[in-house]
């Protein structure tokens, strides 16, 4: 169980969870569920594209993450994020579909971008994916402070000047750039899955930020390492254990939250009586 | 140079376009009267994810040997209850539980699509349930499609008043003594239908741009609910006929026969209606949106 | 101190629209009203006054019959009501209307009519009159074909009005319906409602923070504070020894340039401090 491809396999998703648990924290207090399944699931057109013309993979992820993120920011001046993050996604998946139709060998390597092959991950993988893990983590510590009131509190954060608009872009890029570190390791569908039941989770039990990340990231990595060892096991795809699990954290999260409102509930009311 | 004249003959006599266009029409219709009020209720999301749920249960389906059809609206339907029972009030966490029942569903695409032994290539399948093609619609599917067309339209109708009242202000409706709740749930179904409908006949991307892109377009232009609904119907419909028409017609453009495909080309006209719409309002009042105007 | 007097000037023969009997409310274990009673006459204005926290809104949700009481009991028309009840309208205090909705003013007006029924309404003839009548009765003419969720607050205000009084209502609850309105608008709206009460002898009860723009309207003041509550005229209620016996300490009740201030002296019970106004602050009242 422990050959080379499993221990790639293990590190780079210690990577990718962490990264997705930070990122994925204010995905969920920023509302951001769709910015966050739109623009990986856009960027995989641009790798379509990329293979089109001869340019490596990574960059056409990279630049579509990019422009997806921009669209979205520059739609949303008009429109609810929701609007303009499906507005985005058709536009993008819609230049895919193109894409895909004017080359002639797309079927399998387009797939792996959706599902991800995290088992098949090479060696020299591992480095530009942690290289980008760091670039994301850097950058929400840098914007640590303003993201974190913009997410909270809008309208006080206006107040001290810092914009809701450069935030929610600036959130969009590390998104854009979480999206380029993930998805050609765990794919499209699966980075979404990892940015949202984790957080969620995390934020259902516990309210101090630095602890739900701290959760969240951990919540991920043990989501992703069962997964992998479940699909190992089983031989059934790493995708369906991961959307699995995350599902799983999320609803104990839910019961977790509930149970403890109610034991607080409970202990009141004896203390009153 | 007689580009078009020539590029179109045969048009309407083709079988898979006259298919195409009966389907489009159809999905286009029902998209745009829902998806005004997903607009309105800031269910996009919600919209765009019954076309990855429902593939969940598309691929399950053909597993069993099912109608992909059946599959899709099943866990569709299945899926608007549970959105529904975990949704929170506000919209922010709507939008996380959509995203919650979508990653699961992804991950159960994941599973049936590898269990699923009868397709050669999985990758087919993903695609095709992604991208679609409207060239590609079996006819025989035509009837089962005017069917749940015609459940969702009558859905519509009969909660139209209490869902006006309730995407307008909840709290409002609440008061009014509305059933809230109750129309919520029936406005997700109809949603889900929709959503079904569209994605096995047309592909998910051109299911979300239908949805979202004709209704979007109208809001700008009308304060009428009637005149927002078939303007977002005509619009839809029309953005399908030209798209039909411009990926027909490539296909003699180019050297090789290969045309554009349908998906893109809809998806385009759709997104250039969107832009001159919204860039002629602008011009025409200085008109300013109306989340700028509550941002000030 | 919750005392349930009439009033003899709106007349004893004609019953209460609305009688309020002594209800007791208690959420997540902690009591938010003690034995808090009124009643409000046809066409009388009742302010239910109190800063944040006092359980105005709980009282009006009570009286809707979202919250059941503790003890006491809420009779509407002499029956236990609820928000279902036709001859009950209510307008919320934070009114988010979705500035997307493809709607007009009068549009929203006529779903008050109907809105809770199933269906596409047919227009008619009548229901455009009766429609055009609230229009004109709320001053709503300039805007009422105008996008509803583009309207400025004061105006969507009288929108809500129109909208919960078309269906003729003979109790008219409103909470805060001034909060976020400038004095020139807050003044236009307290002017609209005292028509209303009296001109269709509609019993009017509103929740308010600052009861100075009410002091010309309000025929009954019910004063809140530590959950429980002063009631009976102006006169009665905004008075030193009547607040101070209500807070449990020495609150001086200042009249000034036509405005009413309540000052707190000491802090008595410090166990309970958010509804107490702190040493020597003047309460914006």
């Amino acid at each position: 169980m422990f050959q080379n491809f499993m221990i790639n396999a293990f590190e780079t998703a210690a990577i990718v969870a962490v990264v997705a648990g930070v990122v994925g924290f204010f995905t969920v207090l920023r509302g951001a569920a769709f910015p966050a399944h739109a623009i990986p699931n856009g960027a995989f057109a641009g790798a379509a594209g990329a293979s089109l013309i001869g340019v490596s993979t990574l960059v056409g992820l990279g630049v579509f993450a990019l422009v997806g993120a921009a669209i979205i920011t520059r739609l949303g001046r008009r429109e609810r994020t929701d609007v303009a993050a499906a507005l985005t996604l058709a536009l993008l998946l819609g230049l895919g579909d193109l894409f895909l139709s004017r080359s002639n060998e797309y079927a399998s390597e387009v797939f792996s971008l959706l599902f991800g092959e995290i088992l098949g991950v090479a060696s020299y993988e591992i480095l530009p994916t942690a290289v980008m893990g760091l670039v994301c983590i850097a950058v929400i510590a840098m914007l640590y402070r303003p993201l974190l009131l913009s997410s909270i509190a809008p309208d006080v954060a206006e107040a001290r000047g810092i914009s809701t608009r450069w935030m929610d872009f600036a959130f969009l890029v590390v998104l854009a750039l979480t999206t380029t570190m993930a998805v050609p390791v765990v794919g499209a569908f699966l980075i979404f899955s990892l940015l949202i039941g984790p957080p969620a989770a995390a934020l259902a039990i516990t309210d101090r930020p630095s602890r739900a990340m701290a959760l969240s990231s951990l919540i991920a990595l043990i989501t992703v390492w069962m997964a992998i060892v479940a699909s190992y096991s089983t031989d059934l795809p790493v995708g369906f254990f991961v959307g699995f699990f995350s599902g799983v954290s999320y609803a104990f999260g839910r019961w977790w939250a509930m149970w403890r409102k109610r034991s607080r509930r409970a202990q009141r009311s004896t203390q009153s009586a | 140079m007689d580009l078009w004249p020539h590029a179109l003959s045969g048009f309407f006599s083709n079988q898979p376009v006259r298919t195409a266009l009966a389907v489009s029409t159809i999905t286009a219709l029902v998209s745009a009267l829902v998806g005004v009020f997903a607009v309105i209720r800031g269910q996009s999301f919600a919209g765009h994810a019954f076309s990855g749920i429902g593939a969940a249960g598309g691929s399950g389906a053909v597993l069993v040997g099912l109608q992909p059809l059946i599959g899709f609206v099943s866990m569709n339907v299945a899926a608007a209850v549970v959105m529904e029972m975990i949704g929170l009030r506000r919209a922010r966490g709507r939008n996380l539980a959509t995203g919650i029942v979508l990653g699961v569903s992804l991950g159960l695409s994941a599973l049936f699509l590898s269990l699923d032994m009868t397709h050669t290539s999985r990758s087919g399948t993903t695609i095709s349930i992604l991208f679609g093609s409207l060239f590609t619609v079996d006819p025989s599917l035509i009837p089962a499609v005017a069917v749940i067309a015609l459940v969702v339209a009558g859905l519509i109708a009969a909660l139209y008043r209490p869902l006006l009242l309730t995407s307008v202000s909840s709290e409002l409706a609440f008061v009014r003594g509305v059933p809230v709740r109750l129309v919520g749930i029936g406005y997700l179904v109809a949603l889900a239908l929709a959503v079904s409908l569209a994605a096995v006949t047309i592909g998910a991307i051109l299911s979300t741009a239908l949805l979202v892109g004709p209704a979007a377009t109208v809001l700008h232009l009308t304060k009428r609910t009637g005149a927002a609904l078939a303007a977002a119907a005509a619009l839809g419909v029309a953005s399908c006929w030209i798209g039909i028409a411009i990926s027909y017609a490539s296909a003699s453009w180019s050297t090789d026969a290969r045309g554009w495909p349908v998906s893109f080309c809809i998806v385009a006209v759709v997104f250039v209606f969107y832009l001159s719409v919204s860039y002629l309002t602008r011009l025409r009042h200085g008109f300013v949106s109306p989340h700028q105007q509550l941002v000030k | 101190m919750s005392s349930a007097e009439r009033t003899p000037a709106v007349g004893s023969e004609v019953p209460d629209v609305l009688v309020v009997e002594d209800i007791s409310v208690a959420l997540g274990g902690r009591t938010i009203l003690d034995r808090v009673g009124f009643r409000a006459a046809p066409g009388s204005f009742t302010g239910l006054i109190g800063s944040n926290g006092t359980g105005k809104t709980t009282l009006l949700k009570t009286i809707l019959g979202i919250i059941r009481p503790t003890a006491g009991r809420v009779l509407i028309g002499g029956k236990a009501g609820s928000r279902r009840d036709p001859i009950v309208g209510y307008v919320p205090q934070k009114i988010e209307l979705e500035p997307d909705a493809p709607l007009r003013a009068r549009d929203l007006i006529g779903l008050g009519l109907d809105g809770h029924r199933f269906g596409v309404s047919r227009p008619s003839a009548n229901r455009r009159r009766l429609i055009d009548a609230m229009i004109h009765g709320v001053n709503a003419a300039d805007f009422a074909d105008r996008r509803v969720g583009l309207l400025s607050g004061g105006e969507q205000q009288r929108v809500m009005i129109a909208h919960a009084l078309i269906s003729r209502p003979r109790l008219l609850l409103l909470d805060e319906p001034l909060a976020n309105l400038d004095i020139t608008s807050s003044h236009e709206v307290v002017q609209l409602l005292r028509h209303i009460a009296t001109d269709q002898n509609i019993a009017i009860v509103l929740t308010a923070h600052d009861m100075n723009p009410l002091l010309q309207a309000m025929n009954r003041v019910v004063y809140l504070a530590g959950g429980r509550a002063a009631s009976g005229t102006t006169a009665e209620v905004v008075r030193t020894e009547t607040l101070s016996e209500l807070y449990g300490h020495h609150v001086e009740v200042i009249h000034a340039g036509g405005r009413v201030l309540v000052a707190a002296g000491e802090i008595v019970d410090e166990n309970d401090p958010p509804t107490l106004p702190s040493r020597g602050q003047s309460e914006g009242v």
